[in-house]
Formats: C-alpha cells, sequence, structure tokens
C-alpha cells in the first residue's frame, strides 16, 4: 500500500448522496481476479451511455475534472455491497481521497486498506467545498493528514477526525497483516482455550 | 459486573488482544469465502508466502457467478468460469473445505452456512459479501469484509477492529395475517434509513421477532446492511437450538448440550445499555414494496408513490426524482397495479424452503400472467430437493414459473439471469440500486408471498386481497 502524507490536488463535485458501490462499480465488472484495471469502469452507468460513449456532462468526463484526485460527495457514501472493487476502482481512476458527510462502514473501512483517505465533514462544509470543487483545477485543495487538516484554496484550514490507528497504518503505508501476526502468541493463547464442542470443518 | 447486550458478550469472548487505542484484535470462528472476493485475497497470500491459518474454519463455495440453468457442461461465460476456476486452484493450493458446484450442497453461502450447521450462536462469522449480516438469525456476530480483509482472516484468523455501537430494534405484538420476515424489515428500513444503523450492530427483539422461525430471522437479519448495519443480531432460543440440532456440522451429543449451555448465557442481560432504540408495533405493518433505488424508499402496497414537490429539502426533492424518473414512475402514482415484466423468487434474503412454500401457496392453481417471466431459484441444492419432495416444483411449473438450479441469481447483475434495460421487476431479493439487476432494470422489493402474486396478476398487487 501507497503511503498517504500530502496531497494537494483538483477535486471533482459529485452531489449525489446513498451513491452505492454498485454505482460505483457494477457487478458485472466484479470478474475479475486483479485488483488493477477498474479505473476504466467507474462510476458505469453514470460515466457512460449504454453505447459505451461518454456522457459528457458527467463530473469525472469533463476535461478539467478528468485528473482529479479528490471527491467531494453526499451523504452516506459507499453503502451496500461490500465490494473492494470500489475503492480499486476509484483509486485506479486516480481518485485517492473522498470527503463527504457520512460513509457507509463497509467502504469506509476498505478505503483505508487501499491508501484511500476517507473524509467525514459536517454537510455545511461539504456544501463550500462542492463550491470549491465547481472551480475546477483553479482551486485545488490541500489534504494534510498528519495535522488532519483540509486547506480551501483561500486558505481556509479545516480540521478533521481521523481514527488514530489507521491514520498510522496510511501515513506509513502499513500492512494489517503483518501487524496482525506480530500478536501471534496471544492468537496462538485464545485458540488454545476454545471450547470443544466448536466443530471443525473436515470431511467436506 | 455491568449488564452486557448479546453483541457485547460475543465481542468480549473473542477479543484476542487489545491495543492502546481500544483497536482489538477479534478472532473469527467462520470464515465463508466465494468466488468473486477472494482472488485478490489468496494472490496476495501467494505473494506474501502466507498459508491459510486454519483450514478447518474456512469453506469456500461458488455463488454470485454460477448459471442457475443445466451446470452439467461448465459455465460457459469465459470471465465467470475464470473466476470459478480460479477459486476451485485456490482452495485445493491452499487446502480449504470447498463445495463444488455440482455438489448437492451447493447454493448461496448464506443459505448454506446455517443450513450446514456451520453458522453457529455466539461465533463471530465473516464473508466477503455485506449480506453475511443474515447468519446473525442465528444469534451470531456476522458482518461482511472487503478482499483485504478476507486475506487478514486467511492469514490470521482474526480482524482488527474497533467495537460497534449497540442498537436496538424492537417489534412489539403480532404480525397481521399475509404480512412476513420481508415486511418487518422493509418496514423497519422505511423507518430508520439506510444509513439508520451506520456505525451499529443491530439487535431485533420483540414478540414478533421471537415468533418468527429461522427462515423469517434470516430474511430480517440479512437485510441489515440496507439499514448501514453491518451486523444484525437475535438472541438464541429454543427455536434457535431446535433449528441447530442434527444438521451436519452442528455439535452433536454431549458437545451439543455444552454449547447449548453456553448458547443460554448469550442474550442481552436487563438493563444493559442500547445507544439508539427503535420500536415499531407489528400490528401497524402492511405488506411492504419498495418503489425507488434505495431501499428507504419503500412503502405499503396500499399506498403511493411520493411527491417530490411535496419534499422542503432541495437535495432529497432532486433524488426523489431521479428515483422516478429512473424507475418510470409519476409522483403520487399508486403501487397497486403497476404492471411486472419479470417477477423474481430467490437470493439469500430469500430463497429458503420456507419461502417457496409461501410463494408455491399463492401460485398454486394459478398460472403465471401473460408477458411476465417468473423465476423461482432455490438458495441451495438441498432446498432445491426438499422443494421437489414435497411436490412444489410441480406447483412452479404447472404455473408457468422456471424452475432453476441454486446461486445468486438474478440478485445481483452477474450471471446470465439480468433484466433488460426498462424491464419491470417484483423481486424477493434486497437491493433495488440503479442497474442492480441488470442495467437499465427497474426493481420491486417485496416477499415471496407478494411476488408470486405479482407473477399470477401480472401487476405489483396486495396478496392479501388474492383468494
Amino acid at each position: 500500500m501507497d503511503k498517504f502524507s500530502l496531497l494537494t490536488a483538483t477535486a471533482a463535485p459529485l452531489n449525489l448522496a446513498n451513491v452505492d458501490t454498485d454505482k460505483i462499480i457494477p457487478a458485472r465488472f466484479l470478474k475479475t481476479i486483479k485488483r488493477t484495471g477498474l479505473g476504466k469502469d467507474l462510476f458505469w452507468s453514470l460515466r457512460y451511455n449504454e453505447d459505451g460513449s461518454e456522457k459528457p456532462d458527467f463530473v469525472l468526463n469533463q476535461p478539467k475534472y478528468r485528473g482529479a484526485q479528490i471527491l467531494i460527495a453526499g451523504e452516506n457514501f459507499g453503502c451496500g455491497s461490500s465490494r473492494e472493487h470500489a475503492p480499486w476502482a476509484l483509486l485506479d481512476f486516480g481518485i485517492c481521497c473522498i470527503i463527504a458527510p457520512s460513509f457507509a462502514d463497509i467502504f469506509h473501512g476498505n478505503c483505508f486498506k487501499n491508501g484511500i483517505l476517507p473524509i467525514a465533514l459536517p454537510a455545511e462544509i461539504c456544501a463550500e467545498l462542492m463550491n470549491d470543487a465547481a472551480l475546477g483545477p483553479n482551486a485545488r485543495l490541500t489534504i494534510d493528514l498528519e495535522n488532519q487538516v483540509v486547506i480551501r484554496p483561500d486558505g481556509t484550514r479545516i480540521t478533521f477526525e481521523v481514527d488514530a490507528f489507521r491514520k498510522h497504518c496510511l501515513l506509513n503505508g502499513l500492512d494489517d497483516i503483518g501487524l496482525t501476526l506480530a500478536h501471534a502468541p496471544a492468537i496462538d493463547a485464545y485458540e488454545a482455550r476454545q471450547p470443544a464442542w466448536q466443530p471443525a470443518i473436515t470431511g467436506v | 459486573m455491568t449488564a452486557r447486550t448479546l453483541f457485547d458478550k460475543i465481542w468480549d469472548a473473542h477479543v484476542v488482544d487489545r491495543m492502546g487505542d481500544g483497536t482489538c484484535v477479534l478472532y473469527i470462528d467462520r470464515h465463508l469465502v466465494h468466488e468473486v472476493t477472494s482472488p485478490q485475497a489468496f494472490e496476495g497470500l501467494r505473494l506474501a508466502g502466507r498459508k491459510v491459518r486454519r483450514t478447518d474454519a474456512t469453506i469456500a463455495v461458488a455463488d454470485h457467478n454460477v448459471p442457475t440453468e443445466d451446470r452439467s457442461h461448465g459455465i460457459a461465460e469465459p470471465e465467470s468460469r475464470l473466476q470459478v476456476e480460479t477459486l476451485v486452484r485456490n482452495v485445493a493450493d491452499f487446502g480449504v473445505p470447498y463445495i463444488p458446484v455440482t455438489d448437492a450442497r451447493q447454493g448461496i453461502v448464506h443459505i448454506i452456512g446455517p443450513e450446514q450447521g456451520l453458522s453457529l450462536p455466539g461465533m463471530t462469522i465473516v464473508c466477503g459479501d455485506s449480506h453475511t449480516s443474515t447468519h446473525g438469525a442465528m444469534g451470531a456476530l456476522a458482518f461482511g469484509i472487503g478482499t483485504s480483509e478476507v486475506e487478514h482472516v486467511l492469514a490470521t484468523q482474526t480482524l482488527l477492529q474497533k467495537p460497534a455501537k449497540n442498537m436496538l430494534v424492537r417489534v412489539d405484538g403480532a404480525l397481521p395475517p399475509g404480512c412476513t420476515a420481508k415486511d418487518i424489515i422493509l418496514a423497519i428500513i422505511g423507518r430508520i434509513g439506510t444509513a439508520g444503523g451506520t456505525g451499529h450492530v443491530i439487535e431485533y427483539a420483540g414478540e414478533a421477532i421471537r415468533a418468527l422461525d429461522m427462515a423469517g430471522r434470516m430474511t430480517v437479519c440479512n437485510m441489515s446492511i440496507e439499514a448501514g448495519a453491518r451486523a444484525g443480531l437475535i438472541a438464541p432460543d429454543e427455536t434457535t437450538f431446535s433449528y441447530i440440532a442434527g444438521r451436519p456440522y452442528a455439535p452433536k451429543g454431549e458437545a451439543f448440550d455444552e454449547a447449548v449451555a453456553y448458547w443460554r448465557t448469550l442474550p442481552t442481560d436487563d438493563g444493559a445499555h442500547y445507544d439508539k432504540t427503535v420500536v415499531l408495533n407489528a400490528a401497524d405493518i402492511v405488506p411492504q414494496v419498495s418503489w425507488g433505488t434505495s431501499p428507504e424508499a419503500v412503502v405499503p402496497i396500499t399506498g403511493a408513490v411520493p411527491d417530490p414537490a411535496a419534499e422542503p429539502d432541495e437535495a432529497r426533492r432532486a433524488q426523489l426524482q431521479r428515483m422516478l424518473d429512473y424507475m418510470g414512475l409519476a409522483a403520487g402514482q399508486a403501487l397497486a397495479g403497476l404492471k411486472v415484466d419479470v417477477v423474481f423468487i430467490g437470493s439469500c434474503t430469500n430463497a429458503r424452503i420456507e419461502d417457496l412454500r409461501a410463494a408455491a401457496a399463492v401460485a398454486a392453481g394459478k398460472h403465471v400472467a401473460q408477458n411476465v417471466r417468473a423465476l423461482v431459484v432455490p438458495g441451495s441444492g438441498l432446498v432445491k430437493a426438499q422443494a421437489e419432495k414435497e411436490g412444489l416444483d410441480k406447483i412452479f411449473r404447472d404455473a408457468g414459473f422456471e424452475w432453476r438450479e441454486a446461486g445468486c441469481s438474478m440478485c445481483l447483475g452477474m450471471n446470465p439471469d439480468k433484466l433488460t434495460p426498462g424491464q419491470r421487476c417484483a423481486s424477493t431479493s434486497n437491493r433495488n440500486f440503479e442497474g442492480r439487476q441488470g442495467p437499465g432494470g427497474r426493481t420491486h422489493l417485496l416477499s415471496p408471498a407478494m411476488a408470486a402474486a405479482a407473477a399470477v396478476t401480472g401487476a405489483l398487487v396486495d396478496v392479501r386481497e388474492l383468494a
């Protein structure tokens, strides 16, 4: 996983609430056995016509937002399916930070596992950032994870909350599995005291 | 000792280690694996030279991609075939127990867990699928995870998590005739919204929940994620224990008695704290139908589609209008009488034998309306076999329904069972998102009895009015 520290980039406004993970990446694109290459299918139904041609009005099809690395979205972003293909598709497109009033739990967790920073901010602040984002590349936002601030184009600093452990992992690009394996003796001890009635799956 | 909820007790019993900031190393008792969300996880293990820590706590099955027609010649679609073949290779390489597509026990992962006695009270159960919440009906803490966490569990048998908050949803009184578990959960989601349970685990309680059989409890817990909650839970009781007794992987003899003694300690203590409480009266519940493209966009079948003009908030008004446009509906339109093109009876929400019995009871002696395609997709090979033993397949076939093989089918538009653009479907599945059942498809979520009623009348209809 790549480290996330300081990001200054164009933000794309996606003023929709309840963007579900089927909308981020429909199930028919989940047949891949890889993590990469999903960016072209990101937001398929919003981004393309049935014949595969681009919908010019969709925000990420507009030339000024094609290089956006930050997405400003509506409440409950990422609801629905647990598919990690959703953050993979966002990342493959180039999005590595999402700002919204709220996120669905599973999607929120999946972002951190892939070096994407989801930032929850009050709806009225998101509305202001949405206005900033409407200005395109002339109004880039800066995300400073170390200091937990979003810096607006006019220099205004907005602080945000982030789980300390997840922040640590993101800043250092840490692999969770490696961290957990440091607890191997505790896992061994836990397994040794598991109740005998709990059946093992054998002879399937 | 402080009074604890069912969730608190299961959580506490699975904490392996606790870090300074409250993040826990949480032990996972069961890991269910399917073909869509596991290939990259196994690949990650391979690249790091890691093994599956507990193959005897893990089981794999293919369900999302599999066609639901004759499968004796394999899977025709190359990408789907590759994904299932990749699972077969991965389970062989890593020694993970696997139920093959041709096995009678194959089916939707959330149907076969409880059916095989693999999902038991007090366990932690995970799967790379958000509908893992289904297993909460057993009194287990069960939740969906992403692929990175699938790899994490395969490698360590644990997850790094912080505890969720507790939410109680109590459904008092008795459910009126014609109403089912599906109507309860749709009514709950309609009330609290798709983010109503975010950050929480929902415990369902109250007389109407207690009165449900295990199939009904699974339907309720299944859709917890549609209310934003990662997990739903129902305290285990005699209904749970008698369901489990004798299942293939359930404990037997003395081990079963020992397990039951433990399971009886799990229900929430008197006076335990819930961060949020919602109470519904079962008597107020009417058969529910969704009208929009979010599971919270639900109304009683006796009701009408909302009018965006009545919504003061501009963003919400635009959202309502977008849903109406996508669904091809007019503001204020009644739902009863709306013509459907397809009826889908299946999915991890409603494809157990009890669901098929309820649908067959409505379909018996009637015929699927002209121009309607109706599919019945059992949740597992064993559900299919049981239905055939009871003659339900004959009832469905005689009535003009397609009787198919087990799988996720038309719930998610990933296998050949899909809607075409503009098609309107009465569906017993769990999500009505834009394009969920196929690009441009229009989904109305409802119960199996309501779906069967829509099939035989050709339109959304109040099942209570059908003689």
